[in-house]
């Protein structure tokens, strides 16, 4: 073989990055397309449950199997990103005895650990479960930081040589000799790091394979190769709370259903979700009653979740898929598992394979089969190593050092970077100058901001999913201006200002579905820190000009208005 | 038996103090309740009367022109030109502001880079107006990340402000934590206290001058963010004047503000010095009423339930920050005594899409009568000796129009003056 063969992976969400790392890892030579930012599409929009393949166990037990199995290899490879936080499934007086016992000899079966513990004890682990619950099952589920794991496999695959390219948009595939051969691609921002206000412009990527990772857009992709891939988007919504109820993955205990999950995550909890079908996995209503009903059912199990105080909701869409013959109605009895369709055996269209369905939990082992597909069609022959060799940041990642005294930083914060950061955090954190907080709700330091300013250029999103600055209660209200003033020294003050409208305009987004009570008082005050004191709204560097000279020049009274020593007071304030 | 006073007024902010301002100065016996911290602390400290029109027009060389223009909900219709003009009359004479001396609005630098129409300023961000021309030296702390001095210059230019402004960071003398509050600069101003600098100790204010001067080129003022000390903000800014020989001026910023927290302590100072009563700290939870008429609210002491009386009341418990007007999944309300608050039934018509759109509930508050009297929905008067004031109210989208402090400052005037004439 002349040179390794160049593979196009089109999608930047977990199964995108998880399959650049393995073939990257592999020798081949890989690109990475996304049309926004690293996990833009159903990735970035998930609850962040790390499955114990529990909720599975007596539904799908495939899948349940390797939910648990991916479930202790994430825990090996990625350790920064996860939170073992346990989980389990409480069974309401409402809740038949009957499925309780087909949930655990299901985990059973699944090589599942799972305990039954009885109310008891359930309140002990979680004393904000409702009084009336009759028992519990314990399992291992845990909660995962979605976007940290995304970013790790992303900069992994570049250290093996990949080229990872974000707002990057496929428009058309090139298909010659009924061949996939390449891409059409449009970059909005340059090719690279997106920097904004950066002319972007088209290319075309020749490419031996391709593979289109693309979930719930999966089918877009194929009306340009004139496949047709059936993925059929399922909407979910997901709430955020501003502080953790529990600490413990709290799953009610009944088949399937809507408003059954919480997960604790970072300082947050998440409650989920709705599973509905839409046309559109970039169109759909998003609506109270969905929002509404998270609350009231979750309540059931949790009581004080009906009056906490939500930040934020957010939909999904699941890249559900089911073979043509199946027909289900309900997406909710549509498998979890995932397909990989090859397009020279499905549709004589040779040079890619489409990757749908499955589970955000499973999507290195979706990464690895279909890596092993990859090569097989260019008869490669190498191992697969991302199950053994850690993520960067996870690697000798044993304990958790405190950094307070070593960095100057106050100790939560210091130990909340470090969580973060896992084994990168000597080196990010080690700078000479002073590291002062820039979100205070998450405890995001400047250093951590740089360092992510440093991996995606002026983009203050992807700033934000990589350190979580402005996601905590105040959605940015009081740390937008001061993440736009980290860019600006190392870009132009007018792409900093770009990056911080547009990051302001995305936090406002999800806070809509929180907008009554502390929150609804937080976004008005966040609304008068900017635009009555700052004026942002009214911005004259985005308006016309101004007429200076019109306004007041100041007093004409002797001494003048710039007068530091002058009491225009008649003296009544003495000059200290 | 209640405590009785002549006006009562529950709220301690802008526009409570200037309602029990008004109110004593008519010569009536006035107590102020007020429960937390006021969000002056939230504030610039920055006196708006209006920066630009209902329709966005503006920034506007003349605020009192506009008023008649605005929508007839406006609190600023209720009270009238001559209502705003008197009230304003008050706060002048009880504060060192500026600008008073023209009905021209001035345009002042904000700590996010833009500049914004403002009526009235305090002395120390004077020698900052941006329609000054003589050029700026902002300087930053290199730990403090509200006000990053380079971007904010920059941020000026584009502006189009008409002189040059350029952004140095320094690092406060002496060795303070990365995180230290504006107050820790504050008050080491204030006192002159010794830091170290290079081994030996030197008071704050020589130290700071020191380490500006090497970074002057020429510029007549220099700019700093608001934290030039607490209780002797025009001694730290002379002394640092003198020393650079230069003008010197505040940013305003963002919370916890300084020039907020020092108009609060002015205006209570005012109230004092009038005969004002004050009793902070507890929160008013219940009232009682016979037809339509207050005959007492009940404070909340160390569990204890306190009843307060008044021939008449001022309601100036603020907006949706201040928590005047609250609200749930299922709707919006006033929550002391329960006045009408006009709002959509579904929430999801209370927003805009925008982040700065046209957003109804940053108008959510209290629809009155010519007196400041809260209405019901069927437009009678809620309560015949309950007045609102300031933020409560509705109608006005203080953010968008900058117009939140002159609203409270007008119809705190104009509520405290009615109250206490109703009263005598």
């Amino acid at each position: 073989m002349a040179s390794a063969p160049h593979i196009v992976v089109i999608g930047g969400g977990s199964t995108g990055a998880g399959i650049t790392r393995d073939l990257a890892m592999r020798g081949l030579d890989v690109t990475l397309l996304e049309q926004g930012n690293l996990t833009h599409g159903t990735t970035g929009r998930m609850h962040g449950l790390l499955h114990s393949g529990g909720r599975y166990a007596v539904s799908d037990q495939a899948s349940a199997t390797e939910c648990i199995e991916e479930n202790r290899v994430l825990r090996d490879i990625a350790s920064h990103c996860v939170e073992m936080t346990g989980g389990l499934f409480v069974k309401r007086p409402e809740d038949t005895e009957e499925y309780f016992e087909k949930k655990l000899s299901g985990c059973e079966e699944c090589g599942i650990p799972a305990e039954v513990v009885s109310r008891e004890e359930a309140r002990k682990i979680e004393p904000h479960l409702a009084k009336d619950i009759d028992k519990a099952i314990s399992v291992p589920d845990g909660a995962i930081d979605p976007f940290r794991l995304v970013v790790a496999n992303a900069a992994s695959a570049q250290e093996h040589g990949a080229r990872i390219e974000t707002h990057s948009k496929v428009t058309n595939l090139v298909v010659e000799n009924d061949e996939v051969v390449g891409v059409e691609v449009d970059h909005s921002a340059g090719p690279g790091k997106r920097v904004h206000g950066t002319e972007g412009g088209t290319e075309e990527i020749r490419a031996d394979y391709i593979v289109n990772a693309t979930g719930a857009w999966a089918g877009r992709i194929g009306d340009m190769a004139g496949v047709d891939i059936e993925v059929r988007p399922s909407k979910g919504v997901m709430t955020i709370m501003n502080s953790r109820q529990v600490d413990t993955v709290i799953n009610r205990c009944r088949p399937k259903g809507d408003a059954d999950i919480i997960v604790p995550h970072e300082t947050t909890c998440i409650l989920g979700t709705t599973d509905e079908e839409v046309e559109d996995p970039e169109d759909y209503p998003e609506e109270q009653w969905e929002v509404d009903l998270m609350i009231e059912t979750l309540s059931e199990l949790v009581p004080m979740l009906a009056d906490a105080r939500t930040i934020r909701s957010f939909w999904g869409v699941r890249p559900l898929y089911e073979p043509p013959d199946v027909g289900s109605d309900d997406p909710t009895d549509i498998t979890r598992d995932f397909f990989l369709l090859d397009h020279e055996e499905r549709d004589d269209l040779d040079g890619m394979t489409s990757i749908v369905g499955g589970k955000f939990t499973t999507y290195r082992m979706m990464g690895e089969q279909i890596s092993d597909h990859v090569c097989n069609q260019f008869g490669i022959d190498a191992d697969c190593r991302t199950a053994d060799v850690p993520l960067p940041g996870s690697d000798d990642f044993t304990v958790l050092r405190d950094y307070m005294d070593e960095f100057g930083l106050r100790s939560p914060i210091g130990r909340r970077s470090v969580e973060r950061l896992g084994s990168r955090a000597d080196e990010v954190l080690k700078t000479d100058g002073p590291n002062p907080t820039v979100c205070e709700c998450e405890g995001v330091t400047r250093a951590e901001i740089q360092d992510a300013i440093s991996q995606s250029g002026s983009d203050l999103n992807a700033v934000r999913i990589r350190t979580r600055a402005s996601m905590g209660n105040c959605q940015g209200g009081f740390c937008t201006h001061r993440m736009a003033s980290e860019l600006h020294g190392e870009y132009d003050e007018s792409v900093a200002r770009q990056a911080w409208d547009e990051l302001l305009q995305e936090r406002w987004k999800g806070q809509r579905h929180a907008l009554w009570g502390q929150q609804l008082s937080q976004a008005m005050l966040n609304y008068a820190l900017h635009a009555t004191t700052q004026n942002r709204d009214r911005d004259p560097a985005d308006g016309e000009p101004v007429d200076f000279a019109a306004f007041d020049t100041g007093a004409t009274q002797p001494g003048g208005a710039t007068g530091t020593d002058v009491a225009a007071d008649g003296g009544r304030t003495d000059g200290d | 038996m209640a405590i009785e006073s002549e006006v009562l007024v529950i709220g301690g902010g802008l526009a409570g103090l200037s309602s029990a301002l008004a109110a004593a100065r008519e010569g009536a016996d006035v107590r102020l309740l007020s429960y937390k911290q006021s969000t002056l602390r939230n504030a610039s400290g920055l006196v708006d009367i209006l920066g630009y029109t209902h329709d966005g027009d503006g920034p506007l060389t003349d605020p009192y022109e506009a008023i008649p223009e605005l929508p007839s909900s406006h609190p600023y219709r209720t009270v009238g030109v001559d209502g705003v003009r008197e009230a304003m009359a008050m706060f002048d004479d009880v504060t060192d502001y500026r600008g008073d001396h023209t009905d021209t609005n001035a345009l002042l630098p904000t700590h996010g880079g833009t500049v914004k129409p403002t009526a009235r300023y305090p002395r120390g961000a004077a020698a900052g107006l941006a329609s000054d021309d003589r050029d700026v030296l902002l300087v930053g702390l290199g730990s403090m990340v509200d006000f990053d001095a380079p971007h904010v210059a920059a941020h000026l230019e584009a502006a189009g402000v008409p002189f040059e402004a350029r952004g140095v960071s320094i690092e406060f003398p002496g060795d303070l934590r990365a995180d230290a509050k504006v107050t820790r600069y504050a008050k080491l101003l204030d006192t002159n206290g010794e830091v170290a600098v290079g081994g030996r100790m030197v008071g704050a204010r020589d130290a700071l001058a020191d380490a500006i001067e090497p970074h002057l080129d020429g510029e007549a003022r220099v700019g700093l963010p608001a934290i030039l000390g607490d209780d002797h903000p025009d001694a730290v800014r002379a002394a640092l004047g003198d020393a650079l020989s230069v003008d010197v001026f505040e940013v305003p910023m963002g919370p916890p503000s300084l020039p907020g927290l020092r108009l609060e302590d002015a205006l209570f100072e005012a109230v004092d010095e009038a005969g004002g009563n004050f009793e902070t700290g507890n929160p008013v939870v219940d009232y009682a009423a016979e037809d339509g008429h207050i005959e007492e609210v009940y404070i909340e002491k160390n569990g204890a339930r306190i009843p307060v009386s008044g021939d008449q009341y001022v309601l100036a418990t603020g907006g949706l920050v201040g928590k005047g007007v609250e609200s749930d999944r299922e709707g919006v309300y006033e929550p002391i005594f329960d006045c009408h608050v006009p709002h959509a039934e579904d929430r999801y018509d209370w927003f805009d899409l925008d982040v700065f759109g046209d957003h109804p509930f940053a108008r959510f508050g209290l629809p009155t009568d010519e007196q400041l009297r809260p209405l019901t929905a069927t437009d009678s008067v809620e309560f015949d000796n309950l007045r609102a004031a300031g933020g409560i109210l509705g109608g006005y989208d203080f953010a968008a129009e900058k117009s939140g402090s002159g609203v409270s400052i007008a119809t705190g005037h104009a509520a405290g003056t009615n109250a206490a004439q109703e009263a005598r």
